[in-house]
């Protein structure tokens, strides 16, 4: 159990996903202008990453590793992210209306999304069994969100102040984002300790 | 329509990524901690910017509209595969350093970026130097972001590290591994980037304040 809650906290905090791995930056920047579309993309992401991390690691084990071919691994795992992109905005469509219409733009663009392919990558890399597989990518999951939802709160504020012409947009954004990482590096010591 | 010179040079500054397109952050901000990881980053990704863009405009009549981004994902995955496996066949070290980021090449949005504005509406010579001309400019940005961040950072240059090309710019002493270690650690890629981007945005308003 200790075990699962430290991956919990290496994922989460120490290694944040956005922060310290840098996967899942252009959505990290492009959706955090407002609050709304913050939790919104957390949501989706949190859904579908684990879903496809838990697939993907299927895939490996079960169909590339016996056929021997683990050189399409790369095709594989983007053609099992697209279809499941696919299916879950289906299903999600005709069981939870609501939940879709919260989720619904969001999804198609969880495809491009370079922390899913990342994550599915890094469980297959780091050789990790089918719980560590479904802790890590949940658990990293919660980190993009966290830093997603955090970091639009921040940018909320930073929307209402005064700033010079050459600050606006992507630049103020990409500087507050290297504070927040300067924030979680402190969590470093955490993981020495 | 541009002549083919500006289809080409449009890459290395009006449309410069991932500044002027802010696409493709993720190998922009994770590779640069070296000269080296940032021009393996940004030649990796000019390859298979400009095979897949040859390939789409090739293609371009013949794929349904309907599963045409399915299409382009699964010809960039062909040759990021392609990239992959020569890299690590020929560059080991290279490939080591930019790690899982080479892979993460088939979602690099600006490869699919350009694919669906550019590639799947012209012909085979325009995409071609297109895709040349955005690859370049993003090898060029990498570059640049990774030597600052490195020469900062380490007071070093590595230019090649299978052939032991690194140069040391800045002596450190006795028994020191850092000079600015902000710099190469992750939030130095955020505010680094930012600086740089800051500096583009200054200069691009002095010069239309010129005009």
């Amino acid at each position: 159990m200790t075990e699962y809650l430290l991956l919990v906290v290496y994922a989460v905090l120490v290694n944040n996903i956005l922060l310290a791995q840098f996967l899942g930056n252009c959505p990290f920047l492009g959706t955090s202008q407002k609050m709304s579309t913050a939790t919104g993309m957390a949501m989706a992401v949190i859904f579908v990453l684990t879903c496809a991390g838990v697939i993907t690691w299927a895939v490996q084990w079960y169909v590339l590793v016996p056929l021997e071919l683990e050189y399409l691994q790369t095709i594989a795992f983007i053609l099992v992210i697209a279809a499941l992109v696919q299916l879950v905005e289906i299903v999600l469509q005709k069981t939870a209306p609501a939940l879709y219409s919260a989720l619904g733009i969001f999804l198609p663009l969880i495809t491009t999304n370079c922390a899913v392919l990342g994550v599915a990558i890094i469980n297959i890399k780091e050789d990790y069994d089918f719980m560590h597989t479904v802790v890590f990518s949940f658990a990293s999951a919660i980190g993009f969100g966290l830093a997603l939802v955090l970091f639009a709160g921040l940018r909320e504020r930073f929307a209402l102040s005064r700033m010079p012409k050459p600050l606006q947009g992507t630049v103020s954004g990409l500087i507050t984002a290297g504070l927040m990482a300067l924030a979680f590096q402190g969590f470093l010591k955490l993981g020495e300790g | 329509m541009r002549t083919l010179t500006q289809e080409f040079t449009k890459g290395l500054w009006e449309q410069i990524p991932p500044f002027r397109l802010v696409l493709g952050l993720c190998p922009t901000l994770a590779v640069t901690k070296s000269l080296e990881g940032g021009w393996g980053m940004g030649l990796a990704t000019t390859f298979v910017l400009v095979c897949s863009n040859i390939l789409i405009s090739a293609l371009r009549n013949v794929i349904p509209p309907k599963v045409r981004i399915a299409t382009f994902i699964v010809i960039i995955a062909t040759f990021v595969v392609i990239t992959e496996l020569v890299m690590k066949a020929y560059t080991p070290m290279l490939s080591e350093t930019l790690g899982v980021f080479i892979p993460l090449i088939v979602v690099n949005c600006i490869i699919l970026g350009r694919a669906e504005a550019f590639a799947s509406k012209n012909g085979m010579g325009r995409s071609l130097l297109d895709g040349l001309g955005i690859g370049l400019g993003f090898t060029l940005a990498l570059a640049v972001l990774g030597g600052l961040r490195e020469l900062l950072g380490t007071g070093k240059l590595t230019m090649f590290a299978q052939a032991n090309l690194d140069l040391t710019i800045i002596p450190l002493g006795e028994g020191r591994e850092f000079l600015f270690k902000f710099m190469v650690d992750p939030p130095g890629a955020f505010v680094c980037l930012g600086a740089m981007l800051l500096l583009m945005n200054l200069i691009s308003e002095r010069s239309a304040k010129a005009a």
